[in-house]
């Protein structure tokens, strides 16, 4: 007996997951007969999940948060009960605004204050002879991307919504964007900052992992209601999901993985721009400059599959610290419910992979995270925008 | 702005989707219509043109860039999606069925985007039967060439008339359960193997 499923994603590598755990066959050991649908928007997913077209999703993981308090739209409960990814994304920048920023650093060029600072006189800069203001792009007003973004540069003391523009951009309009002048800069997931730099039109400024240690990125999502009725199919889903990331983890096993990803129906751009994505070993320059991390994108190691609630309550502060939600326990309890560690755990057997793994955030600026006190974390930070 | 017609703005690449739809609300009485096909600076364009309800396609990817829309707190006026109304998810699913989402600035009554809406969805799917009639119409053409050419060969080869190769190839296309365009094609691709 296979259980039929539809499962949404956007083409981008940290879908990884899901889309080995359906093409390598893992989904179907479960009992999982998926059909992976493809979509052009993070409003469709929503939707789509929202209103049961949708069995799953891989969704960014504010979304999820942002659908369970009912921000910006229907209020519809999510559970995430696996986590397809920790970090993954990057900030690319122009050539012209990267040599502004290098002529202007104070400092080692992977030190996130360091490259803040100077963005912020670089932003004086041309406030004074009277430029336009630079404009970044992200991907959704609930993604971590915006939230990356005005982390870093707040640090700097660039305002984000005072200082800059900060739009949203489809991520396949992003590299035309740069290249046209119409942006500056973008913080994207992958292939995205990869095509940029392969183009000549980019230069990959920061791995958000300088930027924070740990960031939860993309969750596999359900509703809750469907969640609470099918426990079993979750916790297939969430073993299927968590064997792909498993396998994708294994180095011998990342050119096979590229090839599945790489599928015009899948992520549809070449299995080697993918592989080095999942190798984070990427080019960073348009003169072929490498840069290796290993902390740039985590799909199964180091526990990144578990869902961790400070996780969300970090996520849930960013909306708040931005004005996006107002600030209350009860919805830190909401936001802090969405990530699921018990669902996981009971799909792969108490105490989950990984459950030892770190609880902490990590970030380059402000204090240790506190999951239990977010005003007082909050109000560390000269720059926000709480609502009144 | 008129209480009698809403600005409508309509957000798609498709720029015969986009004239049937528009025709339509004109139709309807709906009289200030923009097209926007160009994804560039969307937001500004739309801010310039001050809409009461902005409808567009689910294909589009920067359906997530109006979602800023609502973000943006220097905007004079917050348009809120037509999905947030919680009540009526008939319309939701209709909607996304036929592959359209509607925008409507925070203040206009539901009364007034209802026909706006049912209108879109009605247009939407009536675009999505014509874009499938076109095809079917295109595949029937391309079969029918294919049939010539292979009766063409089978005339040739085997020195049948032009109606002993038909009647040969709907046989064939009958014992093996196949369509004769299919049967067709063979002959094509064996033909020029053996070429």
């Amino acid at each position: 007996m296979t259980t039929p499923l539809r499962i949404g994603f956007i083409p981008l590598v940290d879908a990884a997951a899901l889309i080995v755990a359906v093409d390598k066959g893992f989904a179907a050991a479960e009992g999982l007969d998926v059909t992976l649908v493809r979509e052009v928007s993070w409003s469709n997913v929503r939707d789509k999940l929202n209103i049961g077209l949708f069995d799953a999703a891989h969704l960014l993981a504010p979304v999820a948060i942002a659908s369970s308090l009912g921000l910006g739209h229907v209020k519809v409960p999510i559970s995430a009960p696996f986590n397809l990814g920790l970090n993954g994304n990057a900030i690319t920048v122009s050539p012209a605004l990267h040599a502004a920023i290098m002529a202007q650093i104070d400092g080692d060029r992977f030190d996130p204050m360091a490259t803040a600072l100077a963005l912020s006189r670089v932003v004086a800069a041309r406030r004074q002879s009277g430029a336009e203001p630079l404009t970044f792009a992200m991907t959704f007003p609930f993604s971590t991307h915006n939230y990356q973004l005005r982390f870093w540069m707040a640090a700097g003391g660039v305002d984000p919504d005072e200082d800059v523009r900060l739009v949203v951009l489809p991520p396949p309009y992003m590299v035309d964007s740069l290249a046209s002048g119409h942006v500056d800069a973008f913080c994207v997931g992958a292939p995205w900052n990869s095509i940029a730099v392969d183009l000549g039109v980019g230069h990959i400024l920061h791995f958000v992992s300088d930027i924070l240690a740990r960031a939860a990125e993309k969750v596999l999502a359900v509703r809750q209601s469907w969640s609470e009725k099918n426990p079993q199919v979750v916790a297939a889903m969430v073993r299927a999901a968590s064997r792909a990331a498993e396998f994708i983890e294994q180095p011998q096993n990342r050119a096979e993985a590229a090839r599945i990803l790489s599928a015009p129906e899948r992520i549809g751009v070449d299995a080697d721009v993918i592989q080095r994505t999942l190798d984070g070993r990427l080019k960073i320059s348009p003169d072929g400059t490498l840069r290796a991390s290993d902390r740039y994108l985590l799909i199964g190691r180091e526990g990144a599959g578990r869902p961790d609630p400070v996780q969300a309550a970090w996520l849930y502060a960013q909306m708040v610290r931005w004005g996006q939600a107002s600030i209350s326990a009860e919805a830190l309890q909401i936001a802090k419910a969405v990530f699921r560690p018990d669902l996981y755990d009971a799909a792969l057997g108490s105490p989950g992979k990984g459950a030892a793994a770190p609880d902490t955030i990590g970030a380059f600026a402000g204090p240790a995270f506190d999951a239990n006190d977010i005003a007082g974390h909050l109000a560390a930070f000269a720059i926000q925008r709480r609502k009144s | 702005m008129g209480e009698s017609s809403p600005k409508i703005v309509i957000v798609d690449e498709s720029p015969i989707r986009a004239a049937i739809l528009e025709e339509g609300l004109r139709e309807a009485g709906f009289t200030g219509v923009v097209h926007i096909s160009e994804m560039q600076s969307l937001l500004a364009r739309i801010y310039a043109l001050d809409p009461d309800v902005i409808l567009i396609d689910l294909e589009n990817p920067s359906r997530d860039v109006l979602e800023q829309m609502f973000q943006v707190s220097r905007a004079v006026r917050r348009p809120i999606a037509m999905f947030v109304d919680q009540s009526d998810a008939a319309s939701i699913q209709a909607s996304v069925d036929a592959g359209v989402s509607a925008y409507i600035v925070d203040g206009l009554k539901k009364e007034r985007i209802k026909p706006i809406l049912d209108l879109c969805i009605s247009r939407f799917n009536a675009f999505a039967k014509l874009q499938n009639e076109l095809d079917r119409a295109k595949s029937a053409l391309e079969d029918r060439k294919v049939i010539d050419r292979a009766k063409g060969i089978l005339m040739k080869l085997k020195g049948l008339t032009e109606d002993e190769a038909y009647v040969l190839l709907r046989s064939t296309a009958m014992r093996e359960k196949k369509k004769i365009g299919e049967i067709a094609q063979s002959i094509l691709t064996a033909s020029e193997l053996l070429k």
